[in-house]
């Protein structure tokens, strides 16, 4: 009734291959900004930031990072845990090594140092594919995650082994630390969401990104296209550990504070954003976004719902809430196996006729 | 040296160039079996041609070791008077060569035009991070591809599956999006490995004019391997006759028609 498509024209190129050719859908992108913009800052409280909405935008962050490699690249990974940590470390070096600069930068320059180290281990996708290539990664999870813990230096030699965010400002409002406000965290972590995710967008709707999807399709004929499958896949692992990283230092500086490296980044954080790839739909940037929110706010949902609507004890319902959770994915994956982003395109088509199919 | 100059008249009154690509020699084997042994011919500019012989006679192997994806275990490849070094097939792709496959090999996932954007890949220039920006060069280069791209699409006559995935797609019209993206990269030398495998008379009348119009009006080198009879001595300038890696027979439809190691070996029947 109201997703029409009908006499939206395109007249150029241009207007043809943009992100939202369907004016609805422009329109909607645009309120969804200025909502997330403009209106969720002066109602969101501590509760709703810490529970729900900063570890959805950050999570996001990194579900965009590893659809990149995944989705679009079709390298899988499991190593998505320790890139996270090599970024909460190097931000972590970076605030306490040069406390003049701004910490929007040392993210940044935290993204830019994961992704070197994500080039180096996705060195050996030349050789390897598949679960091969799973296993190596794998490899890179247990190791970064050793070497943090046990190379003082990374920790600035603190007696806990622990690594605590120091209270860092931009425009003189705090980010990080104690006294930050949940607008702070909010805006600061929405920002850098909405970089990554334009960024992301735009490098996978070009050239870059048909070079991925060639590679992921079929390499050999991607090959003799005049694909190069070394800078191809090697880029791919660059710029998935640069917003790998990103969310890693939000992680940790914004998010949580403090963080212990086994803990906060070890295998099941890599798993966990692996099921959002996969649940949101791989090679989707709309997809991440979904993923993340599926398993963020699923679990708060079902906590209120258990414990605050039906009065269970919470260790009963925390059991429970896992078992929930877990049976939805096998559902999810057997009912759609392309994910929640699939789902949205097939409501998308049935609404483009609906109420008239015929 | 090689003569570029030289040429010759066709049939139906083309002229021909000079030689564009030359193969001396080649041999490949893997292992103890010799999918090639000894083979020479050229290939000049502006014609098309041919490449026949029964199942097995090393016919793909052959563009295989044209497009770069096979290395001759002996032999030389000259291409536009020099010689071409061992390269990977992403630089012979550079050079200006473009092939279809037997078994059709496009990417499934991506819609049509994204598949034949995929063609111009070395064709464009754009860096990451212009592209990460999607400002100035990358997407003024991406208008400027989609416009050339739009040209082979409108050739081809597949304008309204330009947005379908390509995995959805009939056999007939995937084997026609295979062409387009070979033709995307504006090749000097466009190989075709069976293009009208699997199809009916009428997609393969199709066909037998795209590629006729392909030379025509882009003047592009053709090499083809088929098994149609009929096609090959009517689309092809020059027929190369391969059995069991051995080149034995070479020349024009009708001289090779009547060649008896040929009739022999693949023709089986004499004709007429």
């Amino acid at each position: 009734m109201f997703y029409r498509e009908a006499g939206d024209f395109k007249t150029s190129y241009r207007e043809d291959s943009q992100t939202f050719p369907i004016k609805f859908d422009r329109l909607r992108y645009y309120a969804v900004l200025a909502v997330a913009f403009g209106v969720i800052p002066l109602f969101i409280n501590d509760y709703w930031a810490n529970a729900v909405f900063v570890p959805f935008l950050i999570y996001s962050i990194a579900a965009i990072g590893l659809n990149i490699l995944v989705g679009f690249a079709g390298q899988v990974s499991l190593g998505t845990g320790g890139f996270m940590a090599v970024g909460a470390y190097a931000v972590y070096k970076l605030m306490t090594a040069f406390p003049e600069v701004s910490v929007f930068f040392h993210v940044l320059i935290a993204g830019g140092i994961t992704a070197g180290v994500g080039v180096l281990f996705g060195l050996p996708s030349l050789r390897i594919k598949g679960f091969y290539l799973a296993v190596a990664t794998l490899a890179a999870q247990f190791f970064l995650v050793w070497l943090f813990n046990k190379v003082p230096w990374f920790y600035n030699y603190s007696a806990s082994g622990q690594i605590n965010a120091p209270d860092r400002t931009i425009f003189g409002v705090f980010v990080t630390g104690a006294q930050t406000s949940a607008t702070a965290k909010y805006m600061f972590c929405l920002v850098m969401l909405t970089i990554v995710a334009v960024i992301a967008r735009n490098l996978t709707r070009g050239t870059v990104g048909r070079k991925w999807m060639a590679i992921r399709d079929m390499d050999i004929a991607a090959e003799i296209i005049g694909v190069n499958p070394l800078t191809t896949k090697i880029t791919a692992f660059a710029v998935s550990s640069f917003f790998i990283g990103i969310a890693g230092a939000l992680f940790f500086a914004v998010y949580l504070g403090a963080a212990e490296v086994g803990e906060a980044f070890g295998i099941q954080k890599s798993f966990l954003i692996l099921f959002m790839v996969i649940i949101g739909g791989l090679g989707s940037i709309f997809g991440s976004f979904a993923g993340a929110a599926f398993l963020v706010l699923l679990p708060v949902l079902l906590k209120n719902v258990l414990v605050g609507t039906l009065g269970w004890p919470t260790d009963l319902a925390a059991h429970i809430e896992l078992m929930i959770v877990g049976g939805l994915i096998v559902v999810f994956l057997i009912a759609e196996p392309h994910g929640l982003a699939q789902l949205w395109r097939l409501a998308k088509e049935k609404l483009r006729l609906w109420p008239f199919p015929h | 040296m090689n003569d570029m100059s030289d040429g010759y008249i066709t049939a139906d009154g083309r002229q021909i160039g000079g030689v564009l690509m030359e193969l001396k020699n080649i041999t490949l084997k893997f292992g103890g079996v010799t999918a090639i042994s000894d083979i020479s011919f050229d290939i000049r500019q502006g014609e098309i041609r041919a490449i026949i012989g029964p199942n097995g006679a090393g016919k793909s192997s052959m563009l295989n070791v044209i497009s770069g994806f096979y290395i001759p275990t002996e032999g030389e490849v000259w291409f536009k008077g020099y010689k071409r070094g061992p390269m990977r097939p992403y630089q012979v792709a550079q050079l200006g060569i473009a092939r279809t496959f037997q078994n059709i090999a496009l990417f499934d996932g991506m819609s049509v035009l994204d598949n034949i954007m995929t063609g111009r890949l070395t064709l464009m220039k754009s860096g990451l991070l212009s592209q990460a920006m999607w400002w100035g060069s990358a997407s003024k280069e991406e208008d400027e591809h989609r416009e050339k791209v739009e040209k082979i699409i409108d050739f081809l006559e597949i304008q309204p599956i330009r947005k379908t995935p390509v995995g959805r797609l009939p056999y007939g019209l995937k084997k026609r999006v295979e062409l387009a993206r070979a033709l995307a990269a504006e090749p000097k030398i466009l190989l075709l490995d069976e293009p009208m495998a699997g199809m009916n008379v009428e997609e393969k009348e199709d066909m037998c004019r795209f590629i006729l119009d392909v030379n025509d009006e882009f003047g592009t080198t053709i090499v083809l391997i088929e098994h149609d009879m009929g096609v090959v001595m009517d689309l092809s300038d020059r027929v190369v006759v391969m059995d069991y890696g051995r080149k034995i027979g070479d020349g024009p439809p009708d001289e090779v028609r009547n060649n008896q190691d040929v009739i022999d070996a693949y023709l089986g029947v004499a004709h007429d």
